[in-house]
């Protein structure tokens, strides 16, 4: 897994992001490795959008500028696989047609060699989060709980750059949606990633500790 | 910026492509369009001329001719997609759904003429249903002097049509389907007391049928300018347009041959009209869908709407796979003397005879089959990839082929092809052929591709794999499905494609299909049998390979087995 010594703190720098010309959010901040910046709005606030446009899936629609900047490197410029942005959504999304462990094993960057090495890390991360002996269950088996915790591995064990949380607890019951935050929140924690959270909730924010960034108009209801 | 850029050159190069494939169709209509108002400097004809549309429109009962081609086109189009919606409506989602859905796959795309053989052979006056019933019911010792099939008014036409079309529009439903909240709209509707029908109708109905317009239309489009079909179902005195068209193309006369391309220029208006009308109906049945919506009538009674519409279904199913096993024991069949319901004996003498005459269009039609629908497949992946997430309409010049009569470009192609040089090869043929398949092949796959929920990629290339690795890997394994179902569409299609075959192969490309509705005019019923059975098996191999194979490669994926 990462050594927290060679993450980076992430810049954002003015990054500012429009639709039809009308402006979502403009933001600038800076998150060390293993800080969490939070991120809250309203649905439509454009939150979503600001991690799309730092993970490199911007939707044409949007325009966006801005620099985002990992230590002394420029994001913008890159493909999406080269700027390496784990990211975490609301749903799991474990990739239907692999096993539980095949999609940990997809995940493992090709630098790990070997077959059965690949497939013991996929296997101790598991174990990790209490799923041993799941490897090779069909993840449509799994409980909404035990497929986040899937998901929060898949994306460790490829050894992002930093990490972007879109609401990732927002369909979990109350007492699991504690449980994977505390988690998802170490985690990045140990392994120094500077993450982005976006949110509607406030105690996502409060859990998380760090800077907090209200963008878009005031929360409705 | 490299993304977005990346972005703004891929959908041009895309809609660029698109733009290329539906050339052949353009061209194709100028070809026949020229001649039609006289121009086609070959034959003599170098001034323009109304002179063309006048012979046309003295031609004995030629607008009769044209009105049965609309009005069978649109009847059979409204009853195929009003009982397989019904249908789905009652039964989506549920235990016997899945197992008449497999039941029919195999017999989603029996090709047109195999069908209406099957359903000839069934109707006739000598047919089945007459025998089954003779002499005790009926007294007929000899056959009745009904004008069965072959009716003025194009009854049976409309039936085989409509009955051939059911399982297509069943397809592409269940295509359309997985890419929609079933499960759950299906629990919301009867929590509120909605029936099954109701509730589908109301919470799913819009969203299948934006889905499904385009085949529709297709189908509508199609059924309108049909001549296999027509020629064994049909009318005869006089022939449905189509068929005339054909007959004055197969004319050696240049005059026959002017006349045929005014006709296909009233076949193309005859296509609009079908259209326009069709239209109609959607905005209709968008009023009635309103009513129904803000009525709150649950009509939670609807069982026996929901039984008519499956025994519609199951039962023009049923007919379609007698009439193949009919086609099956005729090709068997020794003396059949009526009104027997058997044969007195069998004999394998008519595959003895067809034998040698079967396996050079066999090959010649399973390697125009694969090359075409392996090349749609390719471009299809390819398009989609370069911007399959923009709204369908981008898409347009590719589906070109299926809103335009084909009768009405073939031919233009014809010629140029001529033209050009190119001679008649199973290359050729398999070229003409991926015009019609390729919209068929990206028709079948375009809703799956783009519902796949777009995260799952986002997710890989976070991951850090190439947008190729991610296509590779993610997207088109979770779309095995939906890629085999598209490629045995494909091949279908192309099994099934008649006009095209016979045009650019000029005879010397002989499929089985081609073979098939030049013996039906002989009226060898055993001859018939072999021919039209061996070309429905065709696709029938396709669609089973299809759908065992991801149940066999992802049986352990529950999510993966819809």
């Amino acid at each position: 897994m990462q050594t927290p010594g060679k993450t980076k703190p992430l810049t954002l720098c003015d990054v500012t992001i429009a639709i039809d010309g009308r402006m979502l959010l403009c933001v600038s901040a800076t998150v060390m490795p293993g800080d969490v910046l939070t991120v809250m709005g309203p649905s439509g606030s454009g939150k979503s959008t600001l991690l799309a446009y730092i993970g490199g899936f911007l939707e044409p629609e949007f325009s966006a500028k801005g620099a985002v900047r990992l230590g002394e490197e420029e994001l913008i410029g890159l493909p999406p696989q080269r700027r390496h942005a784990g990211i975490l959504f609301q749903d799991p999304l474990l990739f239907p047609h692999l096993s539980v462990g095949g999609n940990i094993v997809f995940a493992i960057p090709e630098t790990i060699r070997g077959r059965d090495a690949r497939r013991r890390l996929a296997e101790d991360a598991l174990d990790e989060v209490g799923l041993g002996g799941f490897f090779d269950r069909d993840p449509e088996t799994l409980s909404g709980g035990q497929e986040a915790r899937v998901a929060l591995q898949r994306v460790l064990l490829s050894q992002p750059r930093l990490l972007l949380l879109d609401e990732p607890f927002s369909k979990l019951d109350m007492a699991l949606r504690q449980q994977t935050r505390e988690l998802i929140f170490a985690k990045a924690r140990i392994a120094g990633l500077p993450t982005i959270l976006v949110t509607h909730d406030r105690a996502d924010a409060e859990a998380a500790g760090g800077q907090l960034i209200h963008i878009g108009a005031e929360t409705q209801s | 910026m490299d993304i977005p850029v990346r972005e703004r050159i891929r959908r041009p190069i895309g809609t660029g492509l698109a733009v290329l494939l539906c050339l052949p169709v353009l061209a194709g209509l100028a070809g026949t369009v020229l001649p039609a108002f006289g121009y086609l400097p070959a034959l003599g004809g170098a001034q323009f001329t109304p002179g063309h549309f006048e012979a046309l429109a003295a031609q004995p009962h030629i607008q009769r001719s044209a009105f049965v081609s609309l009005a069978a086109g649109l009847t059979s189009t409204f009853i195929a997609l009003v009982v397989v919606a019904i249908f789905v409506a009652g039964y989506a989602g549920t235990r016997p759904f899945a197992f008449i859905q497999h039941l029919l796959s195999p017999l989603l795309a029996v090709p047109h003429a195999a069908s209406a053989f099957a359903i000839a052979f069934l109707i006739a006056p000598s047919g089945f249903l007459v025998r089954l019933v003779s002499p005790e019911l009926t007294g007929f010792l000899r056959p009745p002097d009904w004008l069965i099939p072959n009716d003025p008014l194009g009854l049976s036409m409309v039936a085989g049509l409509a009955a051939k079309e059911m399982p297509f529009l069943l397809l592409v439903m269940l295509a359309a389907l997985p890419q929609l909240p079933l499960a759950n709209s299906r629990r919301l509707m009867s929590a509120l007391g909605y029936g099954r029908v109701t509730g589908f109708a109301i919470a799913m109905w819009p969203a299948l049928y934006r889905q499904i317009r385009l085949p529709v239309l297709a189908v509508l489009v199609y059924s309108t300018s049909v001549v296999d079909v027509a020629m064994i179902l049909g009318p005869q005195l006089p022939p449905t347009l189509p068929v005339r068209i054909a007959a004055w193309l197969a004319d050696d006369d240049v005059g026959a041959r002017f006349l045929a391309s005014a006709g296909a220029v009233v076949q193309l208006a005859l296509g609009l009209v079908a259209i326009g009308f069709w239209i109609g109906i959607e905005r209709i049945g968008r009023l009635c869908h309103r009513r129904l919506c803000s009525s709150g009538r649950r009509l939670a009674a609807d069982r026996l709407l929901r039984r008519t519409a499956a025994s519609i279904t199951a039962v023009s199913a049923a007919l379609i796979f007698t009439g193949l096993a009919l086609l099956a024991l005729w090709s068997i069949a020794g003396l059949w003397p009526f009104p027997d319901r058997l044969p007195t004996s069998l004999t394998i003498a008519a595959w003895g005879r067809a034998l040698a005459g079967l396996v050079d269009p066999l090959a010649a039609t399973i390697a125009i089959a694969l090359l075409s629908s392996l090349a749609a497949l390719a471009i299809a992946i390819l398009l989609l990839s370069l911007g399959g997430h923009g709204k369908a309409d981008r898409w347009l010049p590719v589906f070109l082929p299926l809103l335009v009569p084909e009768i009405a470009f073939v031919f233009g192609l014809q010629v140029l092809a001529t033209g050009v040089g190119f001679s008649p090869s199973i290359a050729t043929v398999a070229a003409m052929h991926l015009v019609f398949v390729l919209p068929y092949v990206l028709l079948s796959l375009g809703p799956p591709w783009r519902a796949l929920d777009r995260r799952y990629e986002q997710i890989a290339s976070g991951l850090g794999k190439s947008s190729l690795r991610t296509l590779m890997t993610i997207r088109l394994p979770m779309l095995l499905r939906a890629c085999l179902t598209a490629l045995a569409v494909g091949f279908a299609v192309s099994v099934s494609l008649y006009l095209p075959t016979v045009v650019i192969g000029a005879g010397r490309v002989t499929t089985i299909t081609t073979e098939a509705v030049a013996l039906s005019s002989g009226g060898d019923r055993r001859i018939i049998g072999v021919y039209a059975l061996v070309q429905a098996l065709l696709p029938f191999s396709g669609f089973l390979v299809a759908s065992l194979v991801p149940q066999l490669l992802f049986r352990q994926r529950r999510a993966m087995r819809i």
